[in-house]
């Protein structure tokens, strides 16, 4: 494998392991606050998985040359994480964590089973295991976003009113990455775009069964800057917070 | 974790029973003493079934309580692998008290009707979580001191005599003890790490040592403990007793570490009882009765937390028909 080709694997990787954590830990958060238990539960279920997964990635990160996953996901700043500005935001009530939560997994689930089929072998393999995990993340958020967006009046409202929230970062995440075209051109990676359309093939049956309206399309306006280290006002706190213990003695094995 | 489900009985025993028919009263407790369950449908005395709710409902409180203090480290927890293990830890707390709701439940009380009652102050939880988690040492001691005690009351609650009770309180003590594992394998760590660890693992184990001597409630000299719920099996062994048991276990492992305990009295003594400078009981009932540091700020916690939910239980208990959007 060539240097540039390596440098575009590591980007891919970089991103599918920042938005895992970033999601994983914001996840996290509900536990102990669910509005049910069973919910609270599942939350805390797929954070595990997240942030299980982006571990995996970084352990293949480490395989090219990066430091060690907890150095990395411990002791960067925030403006050299490079996960979408969706992931970030606030959970904000169960509505926008729900309507996240869908529109991420859609995402993610397309991401891995693209990369199943790899033609870089480590991911690949990891690709195979997430993938049957994603599945029951995807089932939460169908099953939860349907029965929310139909129930009654208000969950009406308030999911619509998070989807129009999310929307224009959601679509951030497909943003595209600069050396992407080597890792289509190797079939490595199948690329953003195409991404993007599947992503919207698959949701948008439930969106309808919800009875949530997508935005006209007119006013899509992707919210980048993610990938490339750029972030909303949230990351920051979140990584001071996640690394405190950790940065409080880095000489120390925790 | 979390329950000490200690009972507080200073109910007399003819005050107990009265009203209940003596032959069914007889027939139930000739089961008891031979070992046998008893299951939901089957007769009980009324006051059988309101210590076992009041019990089990104050364990699963102490199970969501509980996951507070420990909850506020997962996303500072450091490394992947204390990150990954605290969440399982804190998710399996949740998972209990989903499963003793449950057994609660099945002796008539509503899951709704007791969270009522929790965040309305009505009834009680474990009284270590009105004590603040300041660093993560404290959310480690937690998972190995608190733990520790709760396995400790398990295992002998688990012996009694309602059958749904006994058995989530053997999944839970299974569950319990990797939660033991976990914290002693952070305890471990922290008491042979760098002199900062050290020095706050110390930290944490002197502000947590009064609260862990109350855990198992008050003594037995000041509880009138009746004899009745032992009988019941309902209370499976004294407050002292457990009290015992768990300096026994646990004060050895705690000084191999070359942690220190803070208390000059402590000692296991000839006849093999250890004794120890008697618990401050007037600071336990205060904090019992709301004047801890962290009780109003936990059912501020939880009530916030069943209000923001409001919106989603209404909606799921909606009926199938769907809501359509207006057209105008």
């Amino acid at each position: 494998m060539n240097q540039k080709t390596t440098e575009a694997i590591k980007e891919l990787l970089y991103k599918m392991a920042d938005d895992l954590l970033i999601i994983g830990h914001r996840n996290s958060e509900w536990t102990g606050l669910g509005p049910i238990l069973e919910e609270d539960i599942s939350f805390s279920s797929m954070a595990q998985d997240k942030i299980g997964q982006a571990q995996a990635l970084y352990v293949l990160l480490n395989d090219l040359g990066e430091q060690e996953p907890d150095t990395v996901a411990f002791m960067r700043n925030a403006n050299q994480f490079h996960n979408s500005q969706l992931v970030e935001l606030p959970n904000g009530e169960y509505d926008f964590s729900l309507v996240r939560h869908f529109l991420f997994d859609h995402a993610d689930q397309l991401r891995f089973e693209s990369v199943a089929n790899s033609n870089y072998e480590p991911l690949a393999k990891v690709a195979r295991k997430v993938k049957g995990e994603l599945k029951y993340h995807v089932f939460h958020a169908n099953t939860w976003f349907v029965k929310l967006g139909s129930a009654n009046e208000e969950s009406h409202n308030r999911m619509q009113a998070a989807f129009n929230e999310a929307w224009n970062y959601a679509l951030g995440m497909f943003e595209p990455s600069k050396n992407e075209y080597l890792l289509i051109a190797e079939g490595i990676f199948e690329g953003e775009e195409t991404l993007q359309e599947k992503w919207l093939a698959n949701i948008t049956p439930f969106i309808i069964k919800a009875g949530i309206s997508i935005p006209s399309s007119e006013t899509w306006n992707p919210v980048y800057g993610g990938r490339v280290g750029k972030h909303t006002k949230h990351l920051s706190p979140l990584v001071e917070e996640m690394s405190e213990v950790f940065r409080y003695d880095p000489t120390a094995e925790w | 974790m979390y329950g000490n489900a200690y009972i507080d009985p200073n109910d007399k025993a003819t005050a107990m029973t009265a009203g209940e028919d003596p032959k069914k009263l007889e027939e139930f407790e000739a089961r008891i003493a031979r070992g046998e369950k008893i299951e939901p449908m089957d007769w009980m005395p009324k006051e059988y079934r309101k210590q076992l709710v009041r019990m089990i409902e104050q364990h699963g409180h102490s199970e969501i309580i509980g996951a507070l203090p420990e909850g506020t480290w997962i996303t500072r927890a450091p490394g992947f692998r204390r990150k990954l293990a605290l969440m399982a830890k804190v998710q399996d707390e949740v998972g209990h008290a989903q499963l003793l709701y449950s057994a609660a439940e099945t002796l008539g009380k509503s899951r709704e009707a007791m969270i009522n009652d929790l965040i309305t102050g009505k009834s009680k939880y474990s009284n270590v979580f009105n004590y603040p988690a300041y660093t993560w040492a404290d959310a480690c001691i937690i998972a190995w001191l608190i733990d520790a005690g709760a396995i400790i009351n398990q295992v002998a609650n688990a012996k009694g005599s309602y059958g749904p009770y006994c058995r989530a309180l053997d999944r839970i003590c299974t569950e319990e003890s990797f939660h033991l594992k976990y914290g002693h394998d952070n305890v471990v760590t922290l008491a042979t790490g760098t002199p900062k660890q050290r020095e706050m693992v110390q930290a944490a184990l002197t502000r947590w040592w009064p609260p862990i001597m109350h855990f198992f409630g008050p003594s037995d000299k000041i509880s009138n403990h009746t004899e009745i719920l032992m009988r019941w099996k309902v209370k499976m062994a004294t407050n002292d007793d457990m009290r015992q048991q768990f300096l026994n276990m646990y004060v050895p492992k705690i000084w191999d570490l070359g942690l220190t305990l803070p208390d000059e009295n402590l000692i296991k003594n000839a006849a093999g009882k250890w004794e120890y400078t008697e618990p401050d009981w007037d600071e336990f009932k205060r904090v019992v009765n709301g004047g801890g540091p962290c009780n109003a700020e936990r059912l501020a916690v939880r009530r916030n937390a069943e209000e923001r939910g409001r919106w989603v239980r209404e909606a799921l208990n909606t009926t199938e028909s769907k809501y359509i959007v207006p057209l105008a």
